[in-house]
């Protein structure tokens, strides 16, 4: 008798939390997809949450101060750990993405401060959705710079 | 040369932690005490060895030397002594080693404490401690050396413990510097805050472990690790809020707290720690929940390993795996190690852990605890959920899936305003049995009071109803515990007639633990009422001004006056500071100068908010971009942060409680014998 009570307590209480966090994660779960992924899907992940990883090419980046607007391109990198090292690390698969034209692009929008780290070569994780137009709205967006070690040597060894 | 030698140190504390854990074991399983005691000591001998391996890091940090990859990668000429110091715990390697060197610390210090009363503790304890210890240090011996040097060949560069035949030592003549965004005294002090935490934790686990090896399974070991529990528990606490300002002094982005998965793999042990502080006074009071202490001690020792793991390697911040180094399945293997093990070890003392009452009532104290306990529970459970999601979704559906921190906010706030509720209810409950009639009698007054505060602020303030809810727990919890504050304090002067600051003084110092406790209820709802502020209040506007120009915000106006341009070149950096004068209603404040700095070793930008802090609001501006004098002028994003600095101001409250709390009685077994050769003489005197 005493013991169903606290069961059922529990019970109730793991219900909450179960339904809480069915809910919370139906509501704000954000499909991961690399360029090329959102390429061929296209029309139909239009206006779902997103969340897109690609690497930026400097040369595209525009910044609107008046407006906060901040425009740029991405090209593909792969998702997948073991395709990246095949392409010798983030570093190198992030510099081959920009440096390789026929590697898928997007564009992208984001309204807000110019991040420090935004610059060629870095890895863009944006998070937002796709419009209709073919851009890449942004509403959160983290970068990533890694440093290629090989690289920096020689270049400081110059000096 | 210097590097070899401080390599030579590392292997040499390596070897020593083996042997200890191993003589520990061994003298205790054959029964040679010389073999134990030999193991204590050489225990001892690691905390002096680590510390001239730190040493001889320090010195080459602070004296350039870039031949030492670990150097090159977190320092530079152009930064100050104090940074290359604390640039130890700036990279992976150099924070393994500091880890290893504070649980050092900590090792020494638990084996000269007294033992003769729990000698038979003593060899597990050892035990334990080496193991992890070897972890953590054979991590840098075989896999993250700090000090691999670069050496050239004809391939090119690249970093070995050894000189690899037909290369030469090469010194890079600067180094990459410390990241700009590390470069401040919040990271100098937060990790090891952080990571003190952590390793204080290994402590209790030691103590549990030894426990249930030896069948000594009564409370001792509770009693035994209790400070050192609420010391650790202070220091990860700190360590916490330290990141959180942190992030609000430097990440510019106007928040504290992003549900990033790093935060949460410093928040998940936390939210252990703090289930298990509370149930283990059920132990200690009841003779309860024996088994749930141990998993929960266990689930904290595993997640501080899995948490130190997380906040070093990027795992989970970057979407990409960690691939590099062999480092991350090794973390997970000995995760399972000491999980499976421990777990083992649980369920072959599951008889002696058995409680020793049971409970009877829904609402007495021990089943409020409990539910408090769950609480916590579900909250570590949100977030691991959310940290795994990825990995699972892309198990069962292929797609790889991630929640953020909506998901987060949403699963965790009704699980805090449940918490909230708790902190209300369970100071007034009773022991054993306790109904809603003694419950109702004891809080009636403490409600009408929060709801007398609620139509105050729902009056005066907001209408927003998640904000109310806010507020109406947040005044219970206050008034509750004043209330059992004042109730003692007022038995006090009627019994002692002392006044009742004396009254306040005494019943603090005698229950030290309880009343610590209360102090920090009340700090944690200071700082909920700051955290309430800026998630449902904060404002924000942003505009681009020309000189002279102004912009205004709730009831703040600024005017753009001045920009400059310098650079300071011993420390590498640009400044563009820009002057803004703050207006109130029309009154002049003062000025406000946001920056943006830019450090040329590292080729990066950070952005340094002016801030204005007050009591009432914190205004938050930052200088987004600007162009020459002549052009369109500067850009600005401008925050107000209602009720932020409360945030602030609970966690110094906190501080002060946790020590309360854990501060050290005169002798506690002293006290215990004197209070009951009092109970005796009264005892025979009625006779």
């Amino acid at each position: 008798m005493r013991i169903n009570k606290f069961v059922i307590g529990g019970l109730l209480i793991l219900g909450a939390v179960v339904f809480l966090i069915w809910t919370s994660t139906a509501a704000n779960a954000e499909y991961f997809l690399t360029i090329d992924e959102l390429n061929t899907k296209g029309a139909g992940v239009v206006d779902k949450n997103l969340r897109v990883s690609g690497a930026v090419i400097g040369d595209s980046i525009q910044y609107d101060a008046q407006n906060l607007a901040l425009r740029f391109e991405v090209a593909h990198v792969p998702g997948d750990n073991a395709e990246l090292e095949t392409e010798g690390g983030l570093a190198e698969a992030l510099h081959q993405a920009v440096m390789d034209p026929t590697r898928s692009r997007m564009q992208v929008v984001y309204v807000g401060p110019r991040p420090d780290l935004l610059r060629n070569e870095a890895q863009a994780i944006m998070t937002g959705h796709l419009g209709a137009d073919g851009i890449f709205y942004a509403e959160e967006l983290l970068l990533k710079c890694p440093t290629r070690y090989e690289e920096a040597v020689p270049e400081q060894a110059e000096l | 040369m210097i590097a070899n030698f401080g390599f030579g140190i590392l292997v040499i504390s390596f070897s020593v932690t083996l042997y200890s854990a191993f003589a520990a074991i061994y003298g205790e399983l054959k029964k040679i005490p010389a073999m134990v005691e030999s193991a204590r000591r050489a225990m001892l001998l690691t905390w002096p060895l680590l510390t001239l391996t730190a040493g001889i890091l320090i010195y080459l940090l602070v004296n350039n030397h870039f031949e030492v990859q670990f150097v090159y990668e977190v320092t530079s000429r152009s930064m100050p002594n104090y940074l290359k110091v604390t640039a130890w715990w700036g990279g992976q390697a150099g924070s393994l080693l500091f880890w290893s060197w504070l649980m050092s610390a900590f090792a020494s210090l638990v084996t000269l404490r007294k033992w003769d009363r729990d000698r038979e503790f003593l060899p597990w304890v050892i035990a334990v401690a080496c193991i992890t210890m070897a972890f953590f240090i054979g991590m840098n011996v075989f896999f993250e050396n700090p000090f691999a040097q670069l050496y050239q060949n004809l391939e090119g560069v690249a970093a070995y413990t050894f000189q690899p035949a037909g290369s030469v030592l090469f010194a890079p003549e600067d180094g990459r510097g410390l990241n700009p965004l590390l470069r401040h005294p919040g990271m100098v002090i937060h990790p090891p805050m952080l990571y003190l935490g952590f390793v204080s934790f290994v402590i209790p686990y030691a103590f549990a472990m030894s426990a249930l090896i030896t069948g000594r399974t009564d409370d001792r070991w509770i009693r035994l690790t209790r400070r050192w529990t609420l010391w650790a528990w202070l220091f990860l606490s700190f360590g916490l809020v330290l990141g959180g300002r942190w992030a609000y002094d430097v990440l510019g982005w106007g928040g504290y707290w992003g549900w990033d998965p790093v935060e949460i793999a410093a928040f998940m042990p936390w939210l252990t720690g703090t289930a298990f502080l509370h149930s283990v006074m059920i132990q200690e009071k009841r003779g309860m929940l024996k088994q749930w202490n141990m998993i929960l001690v266990i689930l904290t020792y595993d997640l501080v390993i899995f948490g130190t793991f997380l906040t070093r390697s990027g795992v989970l911040s970057s979407v990409h795996a960690f691939a590099q180094s062999a480092i991350g399945p090794l973390f997970f293997t000995f995760i399972g190690f000491t999980l499976i093990t421990s777990v083992a070890l649980i369920i072959y003392r599951w008889e002696s852990l058995k409680t020793e009452t049971q409970m009877t009532s829904l609402l007495s104290r021990e089943a409020l605890f409990l539910l408090n306990n769950l609480l916590f529970i579900s909250i570590l459970v949100v977030c691991f959920w959310g940290v795994i999601f990825p990995l699972i979704s892309e198990l069962f559906t292929g797609q790889k899936v991630t929640v953020g921190p909506p998901f987060y906010e949403r699963a965790t706030s009704p699980l805090f305003a449940a918490l909230m509720l708790l902190m209300g209810i369970a100071p007034l409950s009773a022991w054993g049995q306790s109904t809603v009639k003694t419950l109702g009698r004891a809080i009636w007054k403490p409600i009408i009071g929060a709801i007398v505060v609620t139509a105050v602020i729902f009056a005066t303030y907001t209408q927003n109803p998640g904000a109310l809810i806010g507020f109406f727990l947040i005044a219970l919890v206050i008034l509750v515990t004043i209330y059992e504050y004042w109730r003692g304090a007022n038995a006090r002067q009627k019994s002692q007639g002392e006044n009742i600051f004396a009254a306040f003084w005494t019943l603090t110092g005698r229950n030290r633990r309880r009343y610590g406790g209360y102090i920090i209820h009340l700090s944690m709802m200071l700082m909920a009422v700051g955290i309430l502020g800026i998630e449902i209040f904060q404002m924000e506007t942003q505009g681009t001004l020309k000189q002279g120009e102004s912009l205004s915000l709730s009831n703040y106006e600024l005017r753009y006056k001045d920009i400059a341009q310098w650079d300071d070149l011993p420390s590498g950096v640009n400044y563009r500071r820009a002057v803004l004068e703050v207006y109130q209603d029309g009154n002049y404040l003062g000025q406000l100068a946001p920056r943006i700095d830019y450090y040329y070793d590292s080729q990066q930008n950070m952005t340094i908010p002016g801030q204005r802090s007050t009591m009432r609001d914190d205004l938050y501006v930052l200088l987004v971009d600007w162009e020459p004098v002549a052009a369109t002028g500067a850009t600005f994003k401008v925050y107000v942060n209602p009720l932020v600095n409360w945030l602030w101001l609970g966690s110094l409250l906190f501080l002060v409680g946790v020590v309360i709390a854990a501060w050290p009685d005169k002798d506690p077994e002293r006290v215990a014998v004197s209070v009951r050769r009092r109970v005796e003489q009264q005892t025979s005197a009625a006779d």
